[in-house]
Formats: structure tokens, C-alpha cells, sequence
């Protein structure tokens, strides 16, 4: 069965022109993706996740290996343009700065741009337009100015540029790493909406782990390897290879696994406060229940 | 909304002139302009004031607020004067003041006023035509549709707009910005708002070093958000605003060319009145 997305030793360099040494940024990443997925890929800086999703856009091209996006093979020779414009609208991005990927001076106009670059008919721009900003919750905000909107706002104005498009897939570059907790909370939100209710495909980049813990599927990138791929339940149980890569894990789940360091019978795999306060509370009054029993 | 781009402030409102297609409202600024300048008598002038008067009132933007607009300008005006006073070669009317090189004469002074006159009535005008009413963005895309026909000699109109409408953009953005490395020059020690002129300048370059390279990288970033939205140029590209003309488009159209013709008829017919230039 073919993939949405496969990437075969996928490498990634750059720098090299005058004699330097290049630096590789992804080396020899071989990974899948069906559609439909909800992804979170999670690295410390410089850790080649960003490298990643842009091969995946094709602003990069690989140094070598393949990417194959939607039985489209890219390898080092690229593409031609008419075959980057195909992959790209099937691919959209969000990235990080909301201010900097903001084209026009009104929001509907803004949304309106990349359908407007496929060439759809101007009675389907409208429609699209509309079904997008309802989508991020953002329609009252149709006729405003995108620079006196919140960062989150701001934010969400850019996935509907892009939901405007109809990718299969979503990349988000960072996109919550600008905002604060409130607007991360939004687009996350829309991520996840965006997953659940019209089957995209999501990458969501970041280094918060509250985040990541709400995909369905986690790959952890360290320098330019992915060091780990599954459940947010199966990669966050494994504190210490998070810990020595730089990241750490939620906080619940660090301090159980702090207080289990010390000898204490606590479970390992509990990612959400909830779970982490259950798992805390059940020792507790285990421990109560004993002390009485004494 | 969109009245919040603070470039050439316009004011919202839903006048007869806001209504006008932008497009038309390019057109007839030039009219109005020509006409302006093609007037040659007094009575052609009182005329042209009346109608840019005419003018204001349709638009419904208070006199006020649009006489205020003329206020940057006095020092232009004054400037004006005194040139047209002091500099002026010609040699008619009664001779007021002689003096070494000097001499004034009284038609002086009353071709001063014609020009300030021309000039106050041109700012006028034109800000209520264009920057009064109608957005920025509208004025984009009339400049657009108006440039079209040069792109058959490979004149990248499209590109052109779109730099336009990217630099409106980015203004308020950038505005932020200076406001923001200001405060953060402040916080450590600069100062940006005494000493003479020169210094004040000089001052500005720790502001400005940093609002430029940030620029730049504004620029690369949305130049690849751009690009992963499938940007490529006008190359199969639709657009979602169109422009429609309507009947009071042609009209105006009409009365613009009447008055530019009045004034034309009003130079030759009536030759009462002192002629200028």
C-alpha cells in the first residue's frame, strides 16, 4: 500500500560553497505518513525538524534520498515548476511569524490569496473564503485589518489561507512558538478541528510537549535522526532519551518519573495532568490506606 | 476595519464619492487636476473653488477636517508668496517698493494668491477624490486595472500592484516595529529626542539599522510564506475583487469633462478679468 508521504535516507545539507564543510542538517530519515494522520515531530533547536517540513514543501530539495508526497517522487534533481505548484497545493504551511505570511490588508482578501493563485473561479473563491474563516472561527473578522488582530488571531487568518487552498495536508512550522498561551491554545485547537472533523492530514513542529501529547503520533528528531516514533504515550514514557536530547517531557510525567527515580512505585506511559494526578493520589492514599493498616 | 490603515487616511463613509469606482476616480483626479491648471482668469478659478467646494460637500467629509489637511502645507504656501513677491521679474501693475534689485509690484502679489489658491485647491481636491475616500487596497487594485494594457510590453503591472499592496501591508507592521526598537534604544541610554537637528538624526541610526534588517527578513519570510501559496506571479491567477462600473461612474465622468471644457470656454470667452501666466 502506497503512502501519503514516505521519505527514503532522506538527507539534508547545507552550506559547503567555498571550500566549507556542509552541515547536515537531516541524515537519512526514512519515515511515513498516511493520510489522515495527526502528527506532532518534536526536536530541540537545530535538531533538522524545521529542515524536515521544508523538504516537504519543496522549498528545499534533498542533497539525497527521496521524498515521495501523494505518488510524486522528489529527488535531488527537484522538480519542475508546474510539479512544485502541484505539490504545493496539495502541502500548506503555517509558519511561525503570523505577521510575516500575511499578505494583504484585509483578512478575506488575505484568505483569498492562495485560491486566487490556483486560478479558482471567482464565485469559489467567495465560497471558499467563507467556509474557511468559519472553519478557524474567525468570519466577524472578514473585514478587518490583519495587523489589529491577536497573535492567535493573527495566526488563524493564515490557516484559513491556507484550509482556502484545500490541501490534503497541513504543515505547521512552529506556528504556536510567537503566541501566547491563549493564541497557542486556538490554533492547537484548530489543529486538532481541523484533523477530526475534515480528515487533514496534520505535521505540527513544536517543542511543547503539552502540545505534541495531543497528536495521535509523535517523532522525535534529534540532530538530523529521528530518534523515536510512536504513541505521545509510548515516546513520553521514555523520560531519559527525551531528557539527554534536550527536551523534556510534560511535567506531570517528569515528576513521576522524578519521584520513581527516588523509589517510589509510580507508573510510567501518564501524559495528561489528569493522569498524572490520578497516578499521584492513588500512591497517596495507598500509602494512608497502609500507615492505617500499621 | 480596514479605514485602520493609517497611509493617507481615509475616512469611512458611504457618500457619492465613496461609491465611485476607483478606477474612475483616477481618472477624474486627472481631469480635475488639468482643469485646475488650465484655468487662466479669475472668474475661471472662482468657478473651479465653487466646484471643489461642490466637491467636499458630496463626499461628506467635514469642511473642517479637510481644510485641516492644508495646514502641513502653509509653510510651502508661505514659501510661495515669497517667491512669487520678491523673485518675480515681471514688470506690470503698480510698482509698490524699489529697492537696489528689488522691486515689487502689485500684480505680484495677486499672482501669489492665484497660485496659492491653485495649490490649496489641488490638495483639496485630490485627497477627497482618492485618499479621502476610497481604501488603499481599492487603490491598488484601480492602479492595477487602469496600468493593464502596459503588460502587453511586458510591464509587470501585476507585480507592481502587488509590491503596492504588500508595502500597505507592512506599514503599520513596520510602524510597531520602530516603536518598539525606539523604546528598546531608550531602555539603554539613547537619546532620541534632544540636541539639534543633525543630532537627532544621528540619533535615529541605532533605530534604523535594526528596522532594516528586520525588514529583510520580513521580506524572506513572506517571500517563502508566498511561495508555499502557490504564488507565481500573474500566471493563471484569478482575482477576487472585480470592479464594476456603474451609471453614476459615467456620470461623473461626464461632469468631470464638462467642467474641464467650462474652463477651457471660460478662458476663451471671457476676457474680463486679469489673465495669468
Amino acid at each position: 500500500m502506497s503512502h501519503f508521504i514516505e521519505t527514503r535516507n532522506l538527507t539534508f545539507e547545507y552550506g559547503g560553497e567555498n571550500g566549507e564543510r556542509p552541515i547536515r542538517a537531516l541524515s537519512d530519515v526514512s519515515l511515513t505518513i498516511d493520510e489522515g494522520e495527526y502528527i506532532a515531530i518534536l526536536g530541540h533547536n537545530g535538531s533538522g525538524k524545521s529542515t524536515l517540513a521544508k523538504l516537504l514543501n519543496l522549498i528545499l530539495i534533498p542533497t539525497a534520498g527521496e521524498i515521495e508526497i501523494d505518488g510524486k517522487t522528489v529527488t535531488p534533481e527537484g522538480l519542475s515548476d508546474d510539479e512544485v505548484f502541484d505539490v504545493r497545493r496539495k502541502i500548506g504551511m503555517v509558519f511561525q511569524n503570523p505577521d510575516n505570511q500575511l499578505v494583504a490588508t484585509v483578512v478575506e482578501e488575505d484568505v483569498a490569496f492562495g485560491p486566487e493563485n490556483l486560478g479558482v473561479p471567482r464565485e469559489e473563491i467567495r465560497e471558499r473564503i467563507d467556509a474557511a474563516l468559519a472553519t478557524v472561527g474567525m468570519t466577524e473578522y472578514a473585514r478587518h485589518a490583519p495587523h489589529k488582530l491577536s497573535g492567535g488571531q493573527k495566526q488563524r487568518v493564515a490557516i484559513a489561507g491556507i484550509i482556502a487552498m484545500m490541501p490534503k495536508c497541513i504543515v505547521f512550522d512552529e506556528s504556536t512558538a510567537m503566541l501566547d498561551p491563549r493564541g497557542r491554545r486556538e490554533v492547537t485547537d484548530t489543529m486538532e478541528k481541523l484533523n477530526r472533523e475534515n480528515g487533514m492530514t496534520i505535521l505540527h513542529i513544536t517543542h511543547y510537549m503539552e502540545e505534541a501529547a495531543r497528536a495521535d503520533r509523535v517523532i522525535v528528531i534529534s540532530d538530523g535522526r529521528i530518534l523515536m516514533d510512536g504513541t505521545p504515550r509510548e515516546v513520553f514514557s521514555r523520560v531519559e532519551p527525551l531528557l539527554a536530547c534536550g527536551l523534556e517531557a510534560p511535567q506531570g510525567t517528569e515528576l513521576l518519573y522524578e519521584l520513581s527515580l527516588c523509589g517510589l512505585p509510580l507508573p510510567t506511559g501518564r501524559i495528561t495532568v489528569e493522569e498524572c494526578a490520578d497516578a499521584l493520589e492513588k500512591l497517596l492514599s495507598g500509602k494512608q490506606g497502609k500507615t492505617r493498616d500499621v | 476595519m480596514i479605514s485602520d490603515i493609517t497611509l493617507g487616511q481615509y475616512f469611512p463613509g458611504n457618500s457619492p464619492v465613496h461609491r465611485l469606482d476607483p478606477r474612475f476616480k483616477i481618472i477624474l483626479t486627472i481631469l480635475f487636476m488639468v482643469a485646475l491648471f488650465s484655468a487662466r482668469n479669475i472668474f475661471v478659478y472662482a468657478a473651479m473653488t465653487l466646484f471643489t467646494v461642490l466637491l467636499i460637500l458630496a463626499s461628506r467629509i467635514s469642511l473642517r477636517v479637510v481644510l485641516r489637511g492644508i495646514r502641513p502645507l502653509l509653510f510651502i504656501l508661505l514659501f510661495t508668496v515669497i517667491l512669487h513677491v520678491l523673485m518675480s521679474t515681471r514688470t506690470d501693475g503698480r510698482l509698490l517698493i524699489e529697492w537696489k534689485w528689488l522691486t515689487v509690484y502689485d500684480m505680484d502679489f495677486y499672482r501669489a494668491g492665484v497660485m496659492v489658491l491653485r495649490i490649496v485647491l489641488l490638495v483639496l481636491g485630490t485627497s477627497v477624490l482618492l485618499s479621502y475616500t476610497t481604501t488603499p487596497i481599492s487603490l491598488t487594485d484601480a492602479i492595477e486595472a487602469l496600468l493593464k494594457p502596459l503588460s502587453a510590453i511586458r510591464v509587470p503591472v501585476h507585480e507592481f500592484a502587488m509590491m503596492m499592496t504588500i508595502a500597505l501591508r507592512f506599514i503599520p507592521t513596520m510602524l510597531e516595529e520602530t516603536e518598539k526598537i525606539m523604546n528598546a534604544q531608550k531602555a539603554r541610554g539613547a537619546d532620541l529626542s534632544s540636541g539639534n537637528p543633525f543630532k537627532r538624526i544621528r540619533a535615529m541610526i541605532p533605530v534604523l539599522i535594526p528596522l532594516i534588517v528586520s525588514a529583510f527578513q520580513r521580506a524572506l519570510d513572506l517571500a517563502t510564506a508566498m511561495e508555499c501559496r502557490c504564488y507565481r506571479g500573474s500566471k493563471g491567477r484569478t482575482k477576487l475583487v472585480k470592479l464594476t462600473a456603474r451609471p453614476a461612474d459615467a456620470a461623473a465622468l461626464f461632469l468631470f469633462a464638462a467642467v474641464l471644457a467650462g474652463v477651457y470656454l471660460g478662458n476663451y470667452y471671457i476676457p474680463i478679468g486679469i489673465r495669468i501666466g
